[in-house]
């Protein structure tokens, strides 16, 4: 009995020792390293971001970015390990370590980057929050501002539910909130016809739309009634980790830019362009990946491992996925939209 | 003295009397059990009224207008909605049934690994349906079998990892067979943490009393949705960083700890009812406190309560589809998770699914509760005067 | 033997100091409290240290700040400007609301049914029993599903509103009832009724002195019925009919006016009626078969008949067996009005959520549930406490 007593009073100064310690040592890159693959909290299912294809294999815009980290750190797309998260679930996960990375459509905001302890590496889509109605039912509804007496579905716990709240306040209109706890429960209601509206990101509501029982009735208003800047997230306080999450963002966009592709990525190590040479660490004597903890050819390998941001972009929610969400404000700086890469030199 | 033949009197028995009409036969079990008096002609009526009215169309809807087959939701939407069926058309859609089931059985689980589950499966059935046939021989080896042997067995097959077998990751599992693990590993586990919670609520040592009754109580006294939450939420933020659990082992935990405190109730239920008198007559043998629980209290005390015991599982069974609220897929979050499948979804698709749902989840409880009262039966011996 | 000179006195001898029970129960407790001091210790520190490694404000100064979020259901009036503490308020009025109606309503069935099932008729005695196997062992999850997918959700559109009597209407939207608007001279109805409350106590007590007296015996019941119901009927004429309803009317999307309840409030509350009811019938069932058959026999042979036999010497026995599980049932259904939010019913459980999301506050949040269901079930166990003990019979 005694010696048990020794053994979880030692193990409870150990658990508070070891705890004490790795408050200085926090080091997610060393311990990814160690264990062979990145733990990524994505989303439960939002078909095009993270949802599990017929052989439970997991595919997404949000998926992809996960795969680049550990295509990145490994040059092996497939070293990254999947936790679906709920909305209730996302920050915990992440706070407690359960996660290395969160990429789960999550918003942007301040609260949660001081609050929860989170730190957002970077817009990796630009989105605004919508609302979706079934055109067939209510002909003649154009507008968010006709909406006045409706039932909307919202997910709780969202950034959207405030919104909802702010703005049908804001118009002085009535409206009749049913809120769910789950995104799938949401989606079943509004089908069957439980609420006149749906509201969430724009992104999610193409994406909702997509699963309905049948797609073409369902328009999306024009009405964006938020910001809803979309952001991978890692713990605070870590900050070799974050700057290779953030800079696995920053190459991604910037491989578009130099029209990197996966196809021609290993031409492009002979460019003539310098930029594209040291983007690529084919440059003599560079240091550029060793800083950031990895290999000097880490671009190389993520664009081998999932292509540039454009072409995740295309693949999973663009014009080559049943999405078919317009690049808009997602579109490079160069072509007028808000994707601007930090210059990696 | 010589038998004299008495005109009034018979030599033989008469034939028995067919008793009157009125005391046989159907009419008289009519009269007796449907139409005694006029209140009751009239409840029979009102009762015949809700059975009328109630079971053709539940047969209707479940045999007679279901659709059987089938490869889409077309074949159970009517023409409005995009389907084959005619206008106003109501039947179950077994056919979704049918296309999920294997869905609905083992979730995500590999297919090609899918044996595991099922021969993992059949050995618990093995071990134990002699285990609850009271004539079947060598208990003691069946029971060290299918609670020290079997737990290992299971996990090898259902885990994976060892013997050449892939590892599956319990975020894959899903359906009947995550409901069946999370509700036989927390009876297994709460059973025993159950009985020294009730021993040390009736111990006369006050912080040990003290402590199983804020435990019990506690968790008693909250509905289980907030310890999974708890469980969900709460547990990655107990332990030192970098550990973590598994989701399904938090809410394994989650469960077993909301069972152990219910099974302490009931197992202090069978505390109390063994006299005093055993406990002197232990005492005046001079068993020390474990011996006289470990052999002459609790063999007493838990045949009594078997029936609770049972009932206590039953509860558990039906109360491990909350998992699906904190995001996982048992019998019932998967079949519900399948409802928003674009190629299923039609008016019909709920309704089949939770009946189909609802119908395993009552074979099961139906079963145990029958096996309770059959044991009850049988131990009905003694203490009871 | 020299054991046998062994002085009686053990607690002297260091030998037996361990075997001494007094002895040995401190140690046990002794070393079970410094475990768990250890453990909670052990979480305690963990949680701190996770907590501040992440810089995650803790406390509960955030039930101060706007909620922002809005609420379906309101009894008590709400806006998305209220606080985190309001919107919890309102999360516990809903809870509290659907517990009681629920409650009522699955005594109400389940006192039929398990009536029913000791009924002399077959076809009755059946009926009750199906019903109580098929919900019993069915999750009570699962009933709710039933209700809001399988049944509420397959109600036709509110263009398509189902009319029923008194101008109510029914879609899938939920139940559309016209709202009473009390005018004028209303307040004379609850003052009449609480005269008539108070006219039946006094009726009872003088009924009873008259039959201890005389043995004479007046209708009590009747009478109080008559009371009950005749006082505030003619105050609402005296009044002058002081009331009009204000009847839902169909709009661009729903049905406005009139009072509305929701899918989400319909479905768990006749789930967990339905539910508990089969739980209560049982208890109902065993209550009256508890109740020793040699009682009724006995009041029969004292010249009773077959009503005050159940009313005097049957019910007030079958209620002492019946209260502490029917306590439970009780407790249970209000503990499993949590599963509200599965359909979106804004109780506590569901609005907490919605506050845990917001703000991130997982454990403060999940200890103000904790707290709130445990005084809720103090404090129904106490009254149901109280109510056994008034109730049970005071024995020689």
């Amino acid at each position: 009995m005694k010696n048990h007593v020794k053994a979880i009073l030692g193990a409870a100064v150990l658990g508070l020792a070891a705890s004490a310690a790795s408050v200085s040592s926090a080091d997610t890159l060393s311990d990814v390293k160690a264990k062979g693959f990145v733990q990524c909290g994505v989303n439960t299912g939002l078909a095009g971001f993270s949802a599990p294809d017929d052989k439970g294999e997991w595919k997404g815009f949000d998926v992809d970015f996960c795969r680049a980290v550990a295509s990145a750190i490994f040059g092996d797309p497939s070293k990254v390990k999947f936790t679906p998260t709920n909305a209730k679930e996302r920050f915990t996960a992440l706070q407690s370590g359960e996660i290395d990375l969160l990429a789960r459509n999550t918003t942007w905001t301040l609260g949660r980057d001081t609050a929860l302890g989170l730190t957002f590496v970077g817009v990796n889509y630009y989105d605004g929050q919508g609302f979706m109605i079934n055109a067939k039912k209510l002909p003649g509804v154009t507008s968010a501002l006709q909406l006045s007496g409706a039932s909307v579905c919202v997910q709780s716990g969202t950034t959207t539910e405030l919104n909802l709240a702010d703005y049908f306040k804001a118009n002085n209109l009535e409206y009749n909130p049913v809120v769910f706890e789950k995104l799938e429960e949401a989606n079943a209601a509004y089908d069957s016809g439980r609420c006149d509206a749906y509201t969430t990101d724009q992104s999610g509501l193409y994406s909702i739309r997509l699963t309905l029982a049948s797609p073409d009735d369902h328009i999306v208003l024009p009405e964006i009634i938020s910001k809803e800047p979309l952001a991978p997230a890692v713990r605070q306080g870590d900050d070799k980790w974050f700057n290779v999450v953030k800079w696995t963002y920053n190459a991604l966009v910037l491989a578009e830019e130099y029209g990197i592709t996966q196809a021609n990525v290993d031409e492009m190590k002979s460019s003539k362009n310098p930029d594209i040479q040291r983007v690529l660490g084919a440059e003599a004597g560079t240091t550029l990946g060793t800083g950031l903890g990895l290999d000097n050819d880490w671009v190389v390998k993520i664009i081998k491992g999932v292509g540039n941001y454009g072409e995740i972009f295309d693949r999973n929610i663009g014009a080559g996925s049943p999405l078919k969400i317009a690049r808009g404000l997602n579109a490079l700086w160069t072509k007028g939209g808000l994707q601007y890469a930090m210059p990696i030199r | 003295m010589e038998q004299t033949n008495l005109a009034y009197a018979r030599t033989e028995m008469a034939a028995d009397e067919r008793p009157p009409s009125k005391e046989q036969g159907v009419v008289a079990w009519l009269r007796k059990n449907l139409f005694a008096s006029v209140p009751d002609t009239i409840l029979t009526l009102v009762g015949l009224v809700i059975v009328a009215m109630i079971l053709p169309r539940v047969i209707d809807w479940a045999f007679i207008n279901a659709q059987w087959t089938g490869t889409d939701r077309s074949y159970c939407a009517t023409v409005a909605q995009g389907g084959i069926q005619p206008d106003g058309w109501s039947g179950a859609c077994w056919a979704f049934v049918g296309a999920k089931f294997q869905q609905f059985m083992f979730g995500q689980y590999p297919i090609d690994q899918r044996w595991r589950v099922m021969l993992a499966g059949a050995i618990f059935l093995a071990l134990l349906v002699p285990l609850l046939i009271p004539s079947v021989p060598r208990k003691l080896l069946n029971a060290v079998l299918l609670f020290g042997v079997f737990p290992f067995i299971a996990f090898a097959l259902l885990v994976g990892g060892v013997f050449g077998l892939p590892f599956v990751e319990t975020a894959r599992w899903g359906g009947l067979m995550v409901t069946l693990v999370l509700s036989i590993v927390g009876i297994s586990v709460s059973l025993p943490f159950g009985i020294l919670l009730a021993l040390g609520r009736r111990s006369k040592l006050p912080v040990i009393k003290l402590v199983c009754v804020i435990f019990i109580e506690t968790i008693r006294g909250v509905p289980l949705v907030t310890v999974l939450f708890m469980a969900s939420v709460m547990f990655p933020l107990f332990l030192p960083a970098g550990m973590t659990f598994d989701k399904f082992l938090r809410a394994l935990i989650g469960v077993a700890i909301f069972a152990a405190a219910y099974m302490a109730e009931v197992v202090r239920g069978g505390l109390q009812a063994i006299p005093k008198g055993q406990y002197e007559g232990a005492a005046s043998l001079g068993l020390t406190y474990w011996q006289t629980t470990g052999l002459v209290i609790l063999p007493q005390a838990l045949k009594l309560v078997i029936p609770g015991i049972v009932n206590t599982f039953i509860g558990m069974f039906k109360d491990t589809s909350l998992v699906a609220i904190i995001g996982m897929f048992d019998l019932l979050g998967i079949v519900r998770q399948n409802f928003s499948d674009a190629n299923w979804a039609s008016p019909q698709t709920p309704i089949t699914g939770l009946v189909f749902a609802g119908f395993i989840f009552w074979l099961f409880c139906f079963g145990m509760s029958r096996y309770s009262i059959y044991m009850e039966r049988r131990l009905d011996t003694g203490h009871k005067r | 033997m020299v054991s046998q000179e062994m002085p009686r006195d053990a607690s002297g001898a260091g030998a037996s100091f361990i075997n001494d029970p007094r002895i040995r129960g401190l140690i046990y407790q002794a070393v079970l409290f410094v475990l768990l001091v250890a453990f909670v210790y052990w979480i305690f520190g963990n949680t701190v240290d996770n907590l501040r490694r992440s810089n995650i404000t803790s406390g509960f100064g955030f039930l101060n700040s706007r909620a922002g979020f809005d609420i379906s259901e309101t009894l008590i009036s709400y806006s998305s400007n209220d606080t985190y503490k309001w919107a919890l308020v309102v999360g516990l009025v809903n809870t509290a609301v659907v517990a009681v109606t629920g409650i009522i309503t699955a005594s109400i069935i389940g006192f039929l049914v398990g009536v029913g099932r000791l009924s002399e008729n077959w076809l009755i005695r059946k009926i009750c029993m199906v019903y109580v196997e098929i919900f019993r062992n069915i999750p009570p999850l699962l009933v709710i599903f039933f209700w809001y997918l399988g049944v509420l959700s397959a109600l036709p559109q509110p263009r398509e509103s189902i009319a029923l009597p008194f101008g109510a209407w029914l879609n899938n939207r939920g139940f559309f009832l016209p709202a009473p608007i009390w005018g004028e001279g209303a307040w004379l109805i609850p003052v009449a009724f609480l005269l008539a409350v108070g006219l039946c106590w006094f009726v009872a007590r003088r009924a009873h002195q008259r039959q201890a007296a005389t043995g004479e015996q007046f209708p009590v019941f009747w009478t109080s019925v008559a009371l009950l119901v005749g006082l505030p009927l003619l105050a609402f004429v005296a009044a002058g009919f002081p009331l009009t309803f204000e009847f839902p009317k169909k709009s661009t999307f729903n049905l406005l006016g009139g009072t509305q309840i929701r899918p989400e409030f319909l479905s768990l509350y006749l789930a967990l009626s339905f539910y508990t009811a089969a739980f209560i019938a049982e208890i109902v069932r065993a209550g009256i078969l508890g109740v020793n058959k040699g009682q009724t026999e006995a009041a029969y042979a004292l010249g009773l008949r077959r009503r005050p036999t159940l009313r005097l010497v049957v019910v007030p026995q079958a209620l002492r067996i019946v209260i502490p599980p029917l306590t439970s049932q009780y407790l249970n259904l209000t503990k499993n009005s949590s599963l509200a939010i599965a359909i979106g019913y804004p109780d506590l459980v569901h609005i907490g959520g919605t506050i845990l999301n917001q703000s991130g506050h997982a454990i403060e949040i999940v200890a103000i549930w904790m707290v709130v269901y445990l005084g809720l079930s103090l404090v129904m166990s106490g009254f149901m406490n109280w109510f056994n003990a008034k109730m049970a019979l005071v024995e020689r």
